[in-house]
């Protein structure tokens, strides 16, 4: 109790987005800036060591949030149909980081966060649920809020919103229902 | 399919297989936790979540924006205001516009007193887990109180949908301030007893001191944040760091405890009670006349005092409501990730828009989510009745963890 108030200048951080650049010459597909917020886009194979990177040499500890987008009815074209996105923390510094993996429609793989950070567990599981994105190495790769037996992804574009029956395969709703 | 006749059963000699939950008296919540217990010993615990699933991200995805507001107030629903205010924040910052002076100030201040309302009832409740009873209801009179205040400014107590982009509903009620002061003053009283009754109750320390602790580095790497992430020693708290609203005026420290045990994560929050008292005082300073709506008429909506008088205004109301690529609110094409300190810690949402009238992808990054699933890591070796100590100390809302 009674520490100094905490304020971070993101901007006196480290330079990431140079040092991101330098090391890996060619194997980004885009860098950006979004508000304070740095950006990289890369394919599903360079993710894992650009991942390893913030983390190990930047101070990118924190996993903030995991999720994924499903570009099949953006407007703009992507490089690939799905986007994993990773949004991270640099606990000494405030900054932030997104990093948008690009996972290719047929069977879309992925290599798993977990080793790195712990916390992608859940997420990962969730993305797996929602969109059927595969991260190979996860150490518990289940459905996490849909039951083990559901047949679809459902936030997947081209999904419905009253769902596709899936309802009738539950027990409990045919023993109701007959 | 689960069925409770195999509820419990033996698994090897003294191994017992106990659920508890999804509904169970000392669980908050629609939870269910899977233990292997030897005796009264827990050898593993496994979680199981989306027993509320209800699907609000792909129901972002077919609302309007201003209609996802009333879906944000069914997430965390001991403080549907944050979660409001977090909202509009990030569809705002999608937009570029940003809500006048008066409108942030107000925002502000319900965000503080929200956040009162969640970690008073919070530290009760955890109380009445450990068997104390009279706390839990001195913690929810001054909930009612808060309560009361909130349904004279947004019209309903609990699902209060108080927030507009680009703004708010209604402006506050008259004698809000005088009222909001009485209340700080109370709320004051009951922290006074609530840390007198147990800081050096030796009972409430023996079942909190040293139960469930999670380690700084643990913290960071499962993406804790919120009192539950302070209690461990990260010292964020993105009204610090990240500063929204008006919140860089006001004049407050972040609480910080090191144990990362249950007994720092009560502290905690009675610490970060009174700097929200302090904060929702000063605040009230800052209180002066003038618009709470972004002043765009065509993307705003009108007040309804307005549209039943004016026909420009009925116009506009019209423009913003009804759906189709010459109506209502349509944000650029672009991906943003905005976040608010929320009680339970980072509330995020990230969205993706295609230039309609409702987001392409809405993501919400709720607490609970990254804050419950370190529970299989800490429990083993804990008694079952450490299980609601650290629960109740993780403040964990099933609304938040299913969205």
């Amino acid at each position: 109790m009674g520490n100094a108030l905490i304020v971070f200048d993101p901007t006196t951080g480290p330079p990431i987005a140079q040092r991101v650049q330098a090391q890996f010459e060619g194997r980004l597909l885009r860098g950006y800036q979004e508000g304070l917020q740095q950006g990289f886009d890369v394919t599903a194979e360079v993710a894992p060591s650009l991942l390893a990177f913030l983390r190990n040499d930047l101070g990118c500890t924190c996993l903030v949030d995991l999720t994924a987008v499903d570009y099949a009815k953006y407007p703009e074209a992507q490089p690939a149909r799905f986007g994993v996105i990773y949004i991270l923390l640099c606990p000494e510094t405030g900054a932030r980081v997104k990093v948008r993996a690009f996972v290719a429609d047929s069977a879309p793989r992925l290599a798993t966060a977990v080793p790195l950070f712990a916390g992608a567990d859940w997420a990962e599981r969730e993305v797996f649920d929602f969109f059927g994105i595969v991260f190979e190495g996860h150490p518990n790769l289940k459905r996490i809020l849909l039951p083990d037996g559901y047949r679809d992804h459902p936030l997947r574009k081209g999904y419905p919103l009253r769902g596709k029956g899936e309802r009738a395969d539950f027990e409990v709703y045919r023993a109701f229902t007959g | 399919m689960y069925s409770y006749d195999t509820e419990v059963s033996e698994l090897a000699e003294n191994v017992v297989s106990v659920n508890v939950g999804p509904s169970h008296p000392a669980m908050h919540g629609t939870l269910r936790v899977k233990l292997q217990l030897a005796g009264e010993k827990v050898l593993a615990c496994e979680q199981e979540i989306g027993f509320l699933h209800t699907g609000f991200e792909k129901l972002g995805e077919h609302h309007s924006f201003n209609q996802f507001i009333t879906v944000t107030d069914r997430m965390n629903y001991l403080s549907p205001l944050n979660n409001n205010i977090g909202y509009a924040l990030a569809v705002e910052e999608l937009l570029g516009i940003e809500v006048p002076r008066r409108g942030q100030v107000i925002r502000t201040i319900l965000a503080e007193m929200s956040r009162i309302a969640d970690h008073i009832f919070c530290v009760g409740l955890m109380t009445m887990d450990l068997g104390a009873f009279s706390s839990v209801l001195w913690t929810m009179i001054e909930r009612e109180k808060l309560y009361d205040i909130f349904e004279a400014t947004t019209g309903t107590r609990l699902t209060t949908s108080y927030t507009r982009v680009g703004g708010l509903a209604f402006d506050l009620p008259e004698g809000f301030e005088a009222r909001t002061r009485q209340i700080m003053d109370t709320c004051e009283q009951t922290l006074g007893q609530l840390r007198d009754s147990f800081v050096n109750n030796k009972i409430f320390l023996d079942r909190t001191q040293g139960v469930g602790v999670i380690t700084k580095d643990q913290a960071l790497s499962f993406g804790l944040s919120g009192p539950v992430a302070r209690a461990s020693g990260v010292p964020l708290d993105q009204r610090a760091y990240r500063p929204y609203l008006v919140y860089p005026e006001l004049d407050f420290s972040v609480p910080l405890h090191e144990e990362g045990d249950c007994l720092a994560r009560y502290l905690i929050r009675i610490d970060e009670l009174e700097q929200s008292i302090a904060m929702v005082r000063q605040a009230l300073k800052l209180l002066e006349p003038g618009p709470i709506n972004h002043e765009s008429a065509k993307r705003i909506l009108p007040s309804k005092d307005l549209v039943y008088r004016d026909m420009e205004s009925l116009i506009h109301h019209f423009k913003v409501v009804m759906p189709g690529q010459d109506h209502g609110i349509h944000p650029p094409k672009a991906e943003l990730y905005s976040s608010t300190e929320a009680p339970n810690g980072e509330l995020g949402f990230f969205l993706v828009s295609d230039g309609s009238h409702s987001a392409y992808r809405m993501r919400v990054r709720s607490p609970s989510f990254y804050n419950y699933q370190l529970l299989s890591h800490i429990l083993p070796g804990h008694m079952v009745s450490d299980l609601v100590a650290i629960l109740g100390s993780m403040n964990v809302i099933a609304g938040e963890l299913d969205r």
